[in-house]
Formats: structure tokens, sequence, C-alpha cells
């Protein structure tokens, strides 16, 4: 899970307690996926509880700190060298809905897909706002930089799927009209029979 | 306020009986002094009809284009094309630099074209290409500039000369996707420091640049997203 692979990432530069990890999570990807402090607290006592966190008890102010453990550096080293497995679709709220929208009756799925498109292309311009702000230069703007690409590319595949979504039932439409106004006989068999075998 | 490009109920058609093409059909557009809207739409969408409507390089079957309130087709084709050379930039997908001539050169031809002396024209173009960051690139040619560059001279002609109305033709079209973010920076300050901008684009990413983004389907305007005008004018005043 990213939360707990990313805590253990910050703990291995160094010692820290529970509000100073959500800061930098929150701070390096610009507090896109927002954290509450309970989280961060229950993830550290299971990744104490795997070996890969030790409690180093209170600092001068009554932070419990924390710091990874040789185990919890592998486990960081194995998460940066591998790739984030894609075996199961994560749930597509939009996904379903068009799904379910070209399959249920009287639902009017152009409407559906303008109405997304616009909404998508709103949070896009959001985002492409974000980017004009002038930034620093340093790693942790960068990280921030990276975060809103993610978001930017993410909403603009979104785009181009409903734009084709759009196209592949325009095309539909077409051939049920053109199939409706064709007469029968004159439909084309789909295989060219073979003329003895043509049923008289 | 009036805007700066207005398209009223505008049609153009392309030859005639069977083989007629509606390439627009009454579209209503317009674009305002410190606006970018993109114009999004699949191939044979109509949108680069309707740019090449706006800069006055056709003219339509039926409606009327505006350029700062002087209808174009009254113009006639010497003042169409005077007023491409005083108000109007055009950037292109394929840069349309002339390989014999410098960046310099480059920029500063429309304003030469126009009857201005030598000197102001240069003076002028060297503060285009120091607009769009390459100011110490304006003796080099065409060929010995990346595409990147090259692109950053087309703009600086676009904009020489203090031009309102920036019409831009997937100017990001051949470029990596950092160097276009650049190009696109370019065009959406230049709308910021108060030129109305119309970009069109086939790519979601691009188009967000733009306060507005208007899909085309068949000619004819089916969508639009992004801020209404009274609301980012209120955005502006806050």
């Amino acid at each position: 899970m990213s939360v707990r692979n990313a805590l253990l990432a910050l703990l291995e530069q160094g010692p820290r307690y529970g509000y100073q990890l959500r800061a930098e999570f929150e701070h390096r990807t610009g507090g896109t996926w927002p954290l509450n402090v309970g989280q961060v607290y229950t993830t550290l006592s299971r990744l104490e509880r795997d070996g890969l966190v030790a409690g180093q008890g209170a600092d001068g102010e009554g932070h419990v700190m924390y710091a990874v453990t040789d185990a919890g550096r592998d486990e960081v080293v194995s998460w940066f060298t591998s790739p984030v497995p894609r075996t199961q679709p994560p749930r597509e709220e939009l996904a379903i809905k068009l799904a379910l929208a070209v399959s249920v009756p009287g639902v009017d799925v152009g409407t559906v897909i303008q109405q997304q498109r616009s909404a998508t292309m709103a949070a896009l311009q959001d985002y492409t706002r974000l980017k004009r702000r002038p930034t620093g230069q340093g790693s942790e703007e960068l990280a921030w930089g990276l975060v809103l690409d993610s978001l930017v590319f993410t909403a603009e595949a979104e785009i181009r799927w409903l734009d084709h979504c759009e196209a592949r039932l325009r095309r539909a439409a077409y051939d049920r009209d053109a199939a409706i106004e064709r007469p029968v006989e004159a439909r084309a068999p789909l295989v060219e029979p073979i003329e003895d075998e043509v049923p008289r | 306020m009036n805007p700066v490009l207005q398209l009223e109920t505008v049609t153009r058609i392309h030859g005639t009986g069977p083989t007629e093409v509606r390439a627009l059909h009454e579209v209503g557009f317009a674009a305002y002094a410190g606006e970018l809207v993109a114009v999004m739409g699949p191939s044979g969408s109509g949108k680069s009809t309707l740019l090449t409507l706006a800069g006055g390089l056709d003219t339509p079957t039926s409606g009327a284009v505006h350029v700062e309130g002087v209808d174009l087709a009254a113009l006639g084709q010497k003042g169409r094309a005077a007023m491409r050379r005083t108000s109007i930039g055009y950037v292109f997908q394929d840069f349309n630099l002339i390989p014999a001539l410098t960046a310099a050169e480059n920029v500063s031809l429309p304003l030469e074209l126009d009857g201005q002396g030598t000197r102001g024209a240069r003076k002028a173009a060297r503060f285009a290409l120091e607009e769009v960051g390459i100011g110490e690139l304006g003796a080099r040619f065409p060929d010995e500039m990346s595409g990147g560059q090259q692109q950053r001279v087309a703009i600086a002609r676009a904009i020489v000369g203090e031009r309102r109305l920036i019409l831009a033709d997937e100017p990001t079209g051949a470029l990596d996707s950092e160097t276009g973010e650049d190009i696109l920076r370019l065009i959406r300050a230049r709308c910021d420091a108060g030129a109305a901008g119309v970009l069109v684009t086939h790519e979601a990413r691009h188009a967000a640049w733009a306060d507005r983004v208007v899909f085309l389907r068949d000619g004819v305007i089916v969508d639009e997203s992004g801020s209404d005008r009274p609301d980012a004018l209120l955005e502006q005043a806050r």
C-alpha cells in the first residue's frame, strides 16, 4: 500500500514523529491525498508490528519518534525497484457509469459524455492554472510538479477516452440506422455462398 | 467591452452539389482582450476552418467575421492582407519560417512589408525575440535552431508590433511535451498582457491553458467549458 511505503521512505531519511510524517507526505504531494494523523499512527504501529520501524521513545517535547529498521530499509529499496502492480484495474466509477448508460434503456449517453467532458476539462484547466504559478527549483517543488503532471495526464487521458466513446457511439448509431434503412434482401451475406450449395 | 475577434452566425461551405461539404454551420464565437480560447474537436470538425476565417485567409459563405470591430469582408483582399500584417499574428504547426532569412529578419518582415522603416522594424523584432526568450539568436537561420527555438521565432513574428489577436493552429504539434508547454506559456503570457488568443488543438492538455474551451463537432459548437466571461472579469477585478 502506498501510504505505508511512502512513510517508510520518509523515515529512511531519519527518525520522525507522526505529525512530521503527515506534513512531509502532504507537502511533497501537494496535499493531493490528505492523510489524517490517525491513519499515520495506525500505519506506524503496523510497520512496528512487522518489524519495519522501531519506536525510539519520546523526544524532549514528548513526540514519539520512529526510525526505520534494516528490514524496513530493504522494503523501501524493493518498493523503488519494482513497478506498481496493475493486475486488478481500480474500480473506475466513470467507466462503470458509461457501461451501464449504454446498456440501460432511456439514458442519453451523449449527454452523459458531454457533461463529464466539460467537468474533466474544467478540472484540467484548474490543474494547469496551478502549473502557471512560478515555482522554485528545489526537489520538493519538483515532487509536487510531478504529482500535478500525473493529474494532468490522467485527466487528459479521460477526455481522450470520452472522445473515443463518443466516436464509437456515433459509429454504432450510424451502422444501426444504415441496417434499418437497407432492405433485408439487399444486405450482403457475411460469407459469399458457394453457387451449388445455395438452396433454391 | 467589444471582442477582439467575433464570428457572427458564420457558415462555410466548400464545393457545391453532391460534393458539398459544410465545414462550419452558423457558428457564433468571440475572443476578448486578455483571453485565450481553445477550440477542440476531431479532424474535420471545422476547427482549422474557424481559424483561417478568423485570420482573413478565407471568407465565410454567410455570416460575418469582425476583428477589432472591422468586418473583414468589407476590407477586400488588400485590406485583409494589411490587417494580417498589423493586427493578426498566426502561429502554425510547422513554424512557416522563411529559411533564407535570419530569425530577426523573419520577425521584422511583416512590419517591413507594411512599410515600416528597417531600423524600427529590426528594433521591434529584437524586442519580440527577447520577449520569447531567444534575444541572442536573432542572427541565426531557421536550420541552425531547434524546433522549440524555431517555434519561438514564429511566436515572436506573431506578436511583433503589438498585435492584438494571436491565432495558433496546433502550435505544439511537432515538439516534445516540455518544449510544447514552454510555447503555450508564451502564448498564455501574451494573452495575460492583453492580446486575445485562439488556440486550435486536439489535445486536452494543451487546451487546458485556455480560459475557455469550445468543442466543435461537424462544424457546430456542441459544448463549452471553463469560466464564462462575467465571472472571469469579476475575478480579475478583485
